[in-house]
């Protein structure tokens, strides 16, 4: 489809802004509920997302209920939605996102403004830079994130270095350590801060993890060498220091949700997720305006994105038929913790219409086991034991909070076990 | 007469000047050699003020060459500044400094529409942050008076908090001087080389002098270009200029002690919190850390100010960006919940003086400029008409430019006609700085084109924004293969 066609035609019922699992699973939901016009804008060349650049499985078991590569994946969701008559407007960027669901968009027709009835935001995540984790050292070549390396490894034929170390034990970064293998690179280490990895690693992939050091209890201090990479210098928890010979450096994992339009626009942020502040329907300070996926809050896997696209999809094609609740004081969450990342939808639309997230998703920034207690006006309305770890998921269903109230503030905190 | 530098010599100062292929092979005064590669001067060292420099001299009628022993312009001191053009208000009255910054930033002003330059008037707050900056600013604005800044207004608490109201609640007051700019640091000295080039100046990158010698009348330099001639010599080597005078003229007036500063860049919604360049009460040694908007749209914070003996070295350090962050915090709280896009290092060629050293050798027909410390990107067209002046006591005249060619700037600050604004853009390689495959190809092509990914990256901006490269470096090693050293990637070989 080309962007000339965006501006022509039909008044826009929905314009969805990236095409990944998440933005496609919406816009084929959007088409599937019986809207007239859906156009997903996607900024990159092809459609489909992260998974474009995975070249390798397991993607699609969910959707498909079969093991493909991400690259196979990402083709499959986009042939659904163009088949299901979603446009998908490719190589065109939203540069500006205005109130009341308008667009500012650019394609090779220059810049142009665009409104629809509503828009789905669908940008995803990416991982922290090398610049945004403060990392000492010259500004070096052959520092990337799991990203890029997977877009050169898989779609260019590329490779940036030989022997680098992987830093970070979240599933990309065993996502990295199989791109190195597919492009001939012998990664040194995998080097992670934590006293074990994060991930529950994949088992099909164990006898290839073999053979790679793998490093716990140790941050990276700084990267050495002045154009290129030469090595790096790790440090223990006692302030040990070990350096390692390398010639290249991947910072895996650490995602944060790409939000730059939200950022500089309209919606309200909610600083915890780096993501728009939703409610339970993924809608956004201004409800012409609804977000999903992985720029909800970092960060699940495509087929979970798949998932929670495909119902935003269907709520925002029920708002624009019957229209989803509105009340002018949500009930609010509040997470007293530190220990307590995020937890989304930060607000909730009291109602007795059932709808929207089941759950509150939440994540922890250490390793956790206590009482996880949500309380209104300090009066505990909801608790459970939990025993969990950065980048796991924690779920608190929706309907024990809206049972006890249906506006003010209602605040999660940790009780530590007894020890 | 003649000064003969060996090679050994330059080598054993290790002054970064790669020896690249074997020795000379014919003798350095060969009759035949000698008009061809003659110039009127050689300029040593293409950073802000080597740029400045060459456009100066081809203006005034001169045969310019540019020697710069990286493959791209603006490698050095250059490559990290604070992007402003200042007024000179703080500048040591009746300085040498004072006169090149004044006349720098009038010269800007006339040339900006002519080709393309960006300048945008943000005007800079000097905040007082304790009782004793505020009873130091009277002292300023008198200063600034003495040195013709007559724009330059008291704002109490109050008046203060009106125009920066996301400033911290421990600011007491503040100057505010009007004339303070922000520019593009790249383009402009880009433009200026450009214009140079345009002009009939030649420039020499990734050339190496491995040695030179002077008759009395005409300097060679043995180089990796071959043998260039000068009847004169003015050496902006910035970070080397006194190991360029030691190794050429036998002796150096000052010595260069790097001062590294750091800077933390934040993500673009940041630069919405406020709108003057933000300036403390500077002290004895240093200006301070400042905040301040680029024309890129981002909001910067820094320079540190470090000493240390590398003259290579801009690593950052995890600790005192942690602290730079920290001081932005306290004076501009939402900082708290902007993301860091980028951070960065500079090395400020200081001397053992805060005064510019300019020093002339008519003896040699040589003039250094050296000791440029943090005033170089505003102060550089006007040090180049005051170096001029200089050389033109050594007795040359020349017939100045009647109808110069005026080539347009690369105009990549925000408010400019970027190529994502245009129809037919083709496509979007780095989708946070909204770099089209055009401008990279563009950047590729001509006498300056990008020949490392730095470059490229003053030349483009691509790779500087948010994601630092997540999403666009693939394609744009793609579209660089072969054409940049080092490389992003190479292509995987199967066997």
């Amino acid at each position: 489809m080309t962007s000339a066609a965006l501006h022509k035609g039909e008044p826009i019922d929905v314009a969805v802004i990236g095409a990944g699992p998440s933005g496609l699973a919406a816009a084929t939901a959007l088409k599937a509920a019986g809207l007239a016009r859906v156009v997903v804008i996607e900024r990159e060349l092809q459609a489909g997302g992260i998974p474009r650049h995975c070249g390798h499985p397991p993607f699609g078991m969910r959707e498909f209920a079969r093991v493909l590569t991400g690259p196979a994946y990402a083709a499959r969701i986009a042939e659904r939605a163009r088949r299901a008559g979603v446009e998908i407007h490719l190589a065109t960027t939203v540069v500006d996102i205005l109130p009341e669901a308008e667009l500012r968009v650019t394609s090779a027709d220059g810049l142009q403004h665009l409104k629809a009835r509503r828009v789905i935001c669908a940008t995803g995540v990416r991982e922290t830079s090398r610049a945004a984790r403060l990392i000492s050292g010259p500004r070096q070549q052959g520092v990337m994130n799991t990203g890029a390396l997977q877009s050169l490894v898989y779609l260019k034929q590329q490779r940036p270095f030989r022997r680098p170390v992987i830093i970070g034990s979240e599933l990309v970064a065993f996502s990295a350590l199989m791109s190195c293998f597919h492009a001939g690179i012998r990664p040194q280490a995998m080097v992670e801060p934590g006293p074990g990895a994060i991930a529950r690693w994949p088992s099909q992939w164990f006898p290839r993890i073999k053979g790679v050091e793998f490093i716990p209890n140790s941050r990276l201090l700084e990267i050495h060498g002045s154009r290129q990479v030469e090595g790096v210098s790790l440090a223990d928890p006692e302030g040990q220091l070990r350096q390692i010979d390398c010639d290249g450096v991947v910072l895996t994992g650490q995602f944060t949700p790409e939000a730059a339009l939200v950022r500089c626009g309209h919606l309200k942020l909610a600083p915890a997720t780096g993501g728009p502040l939703v409610d339970q329907w993924g809608r956004c300070s201004d409800p012409s305006y609804f977000a999903t996926g992985n720029l909800l809050r970092p960060t699940e896997t495509a087929g979970h994105c798949w998932a929670e696209g495909r119902k935003t999809g269907q709520w925002v094609a029920e708002d624009l038929t019957a229209g989803l609740p509105v009340t002018q004081n949500p009930l609010q969450l509040l997470c007293r913790d530190s220990r307590i990342k995020f937890a989304m939808p930060q607000l909730i639309t009291g109602t007795d219409q059932a709808g929207g997230m089941t759950h509150v998703q939440m994540r922890v920034t250490e390793a956790v086991s206590g009482t996880l207690v949500a309380s209104l006006a300090n009066r505990p309305i909801w608790q459970k034991t939990i025993a969990t770890r950065p980048e796991r998921r924690i779920r608190l269903p929706i309907s024990k909070l809206t049972a006890q109230a249906r506006s003010g503030s209602i605040e999660l905190a940790i009780q530590d076990s007894l020890p | 007469m003649a000064k003969m530098i060996t090679n050994s010599v330059i080598d054993s100062l290790s002054i970064g000047y790669a020896l690249l292929g074997t020795q000379p092979k014919t003798p350095l005064l060969s009759p035949q050699k000698y008009t061809k590669n003659l110039f009127d001067v050689i300029i040593i060292g293409a950073g802000v003020v080597g740029c400045a420099m060459a456009r100066r001299f081809t203006l005034e009628g001169a045969k310019v060459a540019i020697v710069e022993k990286a493959s791209d312009i603006l490698d050095g001191a250059s490559k990290a500044n604070s992007a402003i053009l200042h007024t000179g208000f703080d500048a040591p009255p009746g300085s040498l400094e004072l006169q090149c910054v004044q006349a720098g930033y009038r010269e800007y002003e006339s040339i900006r529409d002519e080709l393309g330059l960006v300048q945008e008037k943000s005007g800079a707050l000097v905040v007082a942050w304790s009782p004793k900056d505020l009873a130091g600013l009277e002292a300023i604005q008198n200063q600034a008076h003495d040195n013709g800044v007559q724009e330059v207004t008291f704002l109490d608490r109050a008046a203060l908090r009106k125009q920066e109201p996301n400033l911290s609640q421990a600011a007491l007051g503040a100057l505010f001087v009007q004339g303070e700019s922000i520019i593009d640091p790249w383009s402009a000295p880009y433009a200026y080389l450009h214009q140079a080039l345009e002009n009939g100046a030649r420039s020499y990158l990734s050339c190496a002098i491995t040695n030179g010698e002077f008759d009395g009348e005409v300097w060679s330099f043995e180089t990796s270009a071959g043998v260039l001639r000068s009847r004169a010599v003015i050496n902006c080597a910035g970070l080397y200029g006194d190991l360029v005078d030691q190794a050429l003229l036998g002796q150096s007036q000052f010595h260069i002690t790097p001062r590294k500063g750091q800077f933390v860049v934040f993500d673009k919604a940041a630069s919405a919190l406020v709108s003057s360049v933000i300036l403390p009460v500077p002290n004895a040694t240093t200006k301070g850390v400042v905040l301040f908007r680029t024309v890129f749209g981002n909001l910067v914070v820094g320079p540190t100010a470090e000493d240390q003996e590398s003259r290579e070295d801009s690593s950052c350090d995890a600790d005192t960006l942690q602290a730079l962050l920290a001081e932005a915090l306290q004076k501009l709280p939402a900082l708290a919940e902007m993301p860091v896009t980028a951070t960065y290092a500079g090395l400020r060629p200081a001397s053992e003086q805060k005064v510019y050293r300019i020093e002339t050798r008519a003896d040699m027909n040589w003039i250094t400029v050296g000791g440029i410390r943090s005033t170089g990107l505003s102060a550089s067209l006007g040090i180049a008409a005051h170096v001029f002046d200089l050389y033109s006591t050594f007795g040359r005249t020349h017939a100045p430019l009647q109808r110069p060619e005026t080539p347009q700037a690369n105009v990549l600050a925000d408010c400019g006609p970027r190529g994502w604004k245009e129809a037919g853009n083709s496509e979007i390689v780095c989708h946070c700085e909204l770099v089209t495959r055009r401008e990279i190809e563009a950047a590729l092509k001509g006498p300056l084109r990008a020949r490392s990914l730095a470059g490229l990256k003053r030349q483009t901006r691509a790779t500087m924004g948010r994601c630092q490269g997540f999403y666009c470096s693939a394609r744009l090693s793609e579209l660089t293969t072969g054409m940049i050293d080092p490389p992003i990637a190479k292509e995987i070989l199967r066997d």
